[in-house]
């Protein structure tokens, strides 16, 4: 099978438009999250990582014709096209979407439904954009809850494997309303303090937006230094809105991206968790990283620094993986201070600098899914 | 090295009927789709409590799965992580967002919202059978066999999976449509971009 070479990468959040500035902000543990009093979202005050006014992105009016979605995407895809090695008009090249809910802000301007149907169907964001860039081949979307961003990545580097195409823009983006958190805060999901992952006195999530995009590549001459090596996907089959009692799931695909990639859990240098702070989530992952043997694998979540961005989560944390291995840090878990799960688990709190070679990230959402992504350092 | 993998059974639930390998099992037209999914469900003798408190897109991606694999599946012969789910469709969870969003004027509903990702519908199914395999939620403008046919013998072809149930399941008010294919690696009919239109159409009812 063929190599997948990581050609180049974005980043826009509220801790910079560029994955450098991201990545120096992650280093320095600085966080996106403030406590916002936003009388369109929430009755109450509430913790969030958020565009604000200097980023050019907090403004919900449209701009060119482009949502605030689309022009996260837009601005994220630009920036990682730069790099100028793959091209979206090469008839080799894929377009691959990830969100869970792109602009479904829309029904709260309370138009027609019908039109409103139309401008928040993915596809429709998704033709925008590929429009925009002049990519040839249809765009593929994948929303899959909070995995969508690795399932993304995933699906691109099979189409890679396989021979199918040879480059893969993959881009994916949330954005927060009143929608979505209005729903995690009638779950009792959202925490009302900055968020603490894998931590005994953790009380849930803090959202978060931003869009991210990864370019793969068959060609090592496209190369930025890194390799996606293995991946995969499984389902708890136990309940829509709960991680599974066990965390075998995960551990399942956890191991079958072990499998693909050829390494054992000895091989692995860093995990970049989900960790989204809720009690059950970060449990089950604890046990998970249990059953493959990680137990003592430096382990992170950058919760504490983006919140969950949902469709986009997977692929920023990945990104930052990326540049993690390429620097050779493992950054902290802001947020984390005593260890709360039920099985021992090596929380990094504060930044590792050592060689690096390999690393797991993983994501677990609604709907009872999971993903395990492994990624290495393409050795030259 | 593409090997030969078979369509074991199709079920099309459209236009207020319901067919399985082409044989129409249910029709109770002019009713509302909820209507129509619940009367379905207890005329085809389903015990399934869970049903009543799923919303539209996930009964009719529940409903039609449980009539494709009845008496045409044999979940012994797979593990869990065998089986697995790929489906598509147009709107997303886009007429459960509406509803859902219809609440937040007064009390946001939990029980709604959690229906707001158009992949709860391959929970529903996976906790129904326990497949564990992998899965995925596609979104097209229209049904596309190809990309389906191609990615799903991708995941057999490597052994990803042994067993695929796939299709459309696509709901926005009374307009709806699931399509769904068992694929496995044994059976007569070949599992083809052509085979998967000929079944697509022959139900369009």
């Amino acid at each position: 099978m063929r190599a997948v070479f990581i050609s180049s990468d974005n980043i826009v959040s509220p801790l910079g438009l560029t994955s450098a500035e991201n990545f120096k902000n992650l280093r320095a543990a600085v966080t996106g999250i403030r406590k916002h009093d936003r009388s369109d979202m929430s009755e109450q005050p509430f913790y969030a990582a958020l565009f604000d006014e200097r980023s050019g992105f907090s403004d919900t009016k449209n701009k060119n014709g482009f949502t605030r979605f689309e022009q996260l995407l837009q601005a994220s895809i630009e920036n990682a096209l730069n790099s100028g090695q793959v091209k979206p008009t090469d008839p080799r090249t894929i377009f691959i979407l990830s969100s869970t809910k792109g602009n479904i802000s829309l029904l709260e301007t309370g138009a027609d439904s019908k039109e409103i149907a139309e401008a928040v169907s993915l596809q429709h964001s998704a033709k925008k954009i590929a429009d925009h860039f002049q990519f040839i081949n249809k765009p593929v979307v994948i929303s899959n809850a909070c995995i969508s961003g690795l399932m993304a990545m995933i699906i691109g580097m099979r189409f890679i494997q396989s021979g199918k195409y040879d480059h893969a823009v993959i881009a994916g983006a949330d954005v927060i309303s009143k929608f979505i958190l209005s729903g995690f805060q009638s779950f009792q999901a959202v925490s009302n303090e900055p968020c603490k992952p894998f931590d005994a006195s953790r009380t849930g999530i803090n959202l978060g937006e931003a869009a991210g995009t990864i370019i793969l590549s068959a060609d090592k001459n496209n190369s930025a230094g890194v390799k996606i090596c293995g991946g995969s996907v499984s389902n708890d089959a136990n309940h829509i809105s709960g991680p599974s009692r066990t965390g075998a799931e995960l551990f399942q695909a956890i191991n079958k991206a072990m499998q693909d990639a050829g390494l054992t859990a000895a091989d692995i240098d860093f995990i970049s968790a989900h960790g989204t702070a809720t009690v059950y989530n970060d449990e089950m992952e604890s046990k998970a990283i249990n059953l493959a043997g990680m137990q003592d694998v430096p382990v992170n979540s950058l919760k504490g620094y983006y919140g969950h961005t949902l469709g986009a989560a997977g692929l920023i944390e990945a990104i930052a993986c990326i540049h993690s291995l390429r620097e050779n840090v493992v950054l902290p878990t802001v947020g984390f201070g005593e260890l709360g799960v039920p099985m021992p688990l090596n929380v990094c709190s504060s930044l590792q600098e050592k060689p690096l070679k390999n690393c797991l990230k993983t994501a677990s959402g609604f709907g009872g899914c999971n993903a395990a992504v492994v990624l290495s350092k393409d050795e030259k | 090295m593409s090997k030969e993998y078979y369509i074991t059974s199709s079920c099309t639930i459209s236009n207020n009927s319901i067919h399985k390998n082409g044989v129409l099992l249910f029709e109770e037209k002019g009713k509302e789709l909820n209507n129509f999914l619940i009367s379905a469900y207890k005329n085809m003798g389903l015990n399934y409590p869970k049903f009543y408190k799923m919303d539209n897109l996930s009964r009719l991606g529940w409903l039609g799965t449980e009539l494709l694999l009845k008496d045409s599946f044999n979940k012994d012969s797979y593990r869990p992580e065998e089986t697995g789910i790929v489906l598509s469709n147009r709107n997303s969870s886009f007429d459960t967002d509406t509803r859902y969003f219809e609440t937040t004027r007064a009390i946001p509903s939990p029980a709604l919202f959690v229906y707001t990702l158009p992949n709860i519908v391959i929970g529903e199914i996976s906790i129904r059978h326990n497949f564990k395999g992998e899965h995925a939620f596609f979104i097209f403008e229209d049904f596309d066999a190809a990309f389906i046919q191609e990615y799903v013998e991708g995941l057999l072809n490597n052994s990803i999976l042994e067993a695929c149930i796939c299709g459309w399941v696509e709901v926005l008010g009374n307009e709806y449509k699931a399509f769904l294919l068992l694929v496995e690696k044994k059976g007569s009919m070949a599992f083809t971009t052509e085979n998967i239109h000929k079944i697509y159409y022959q139900n369009n009812g």
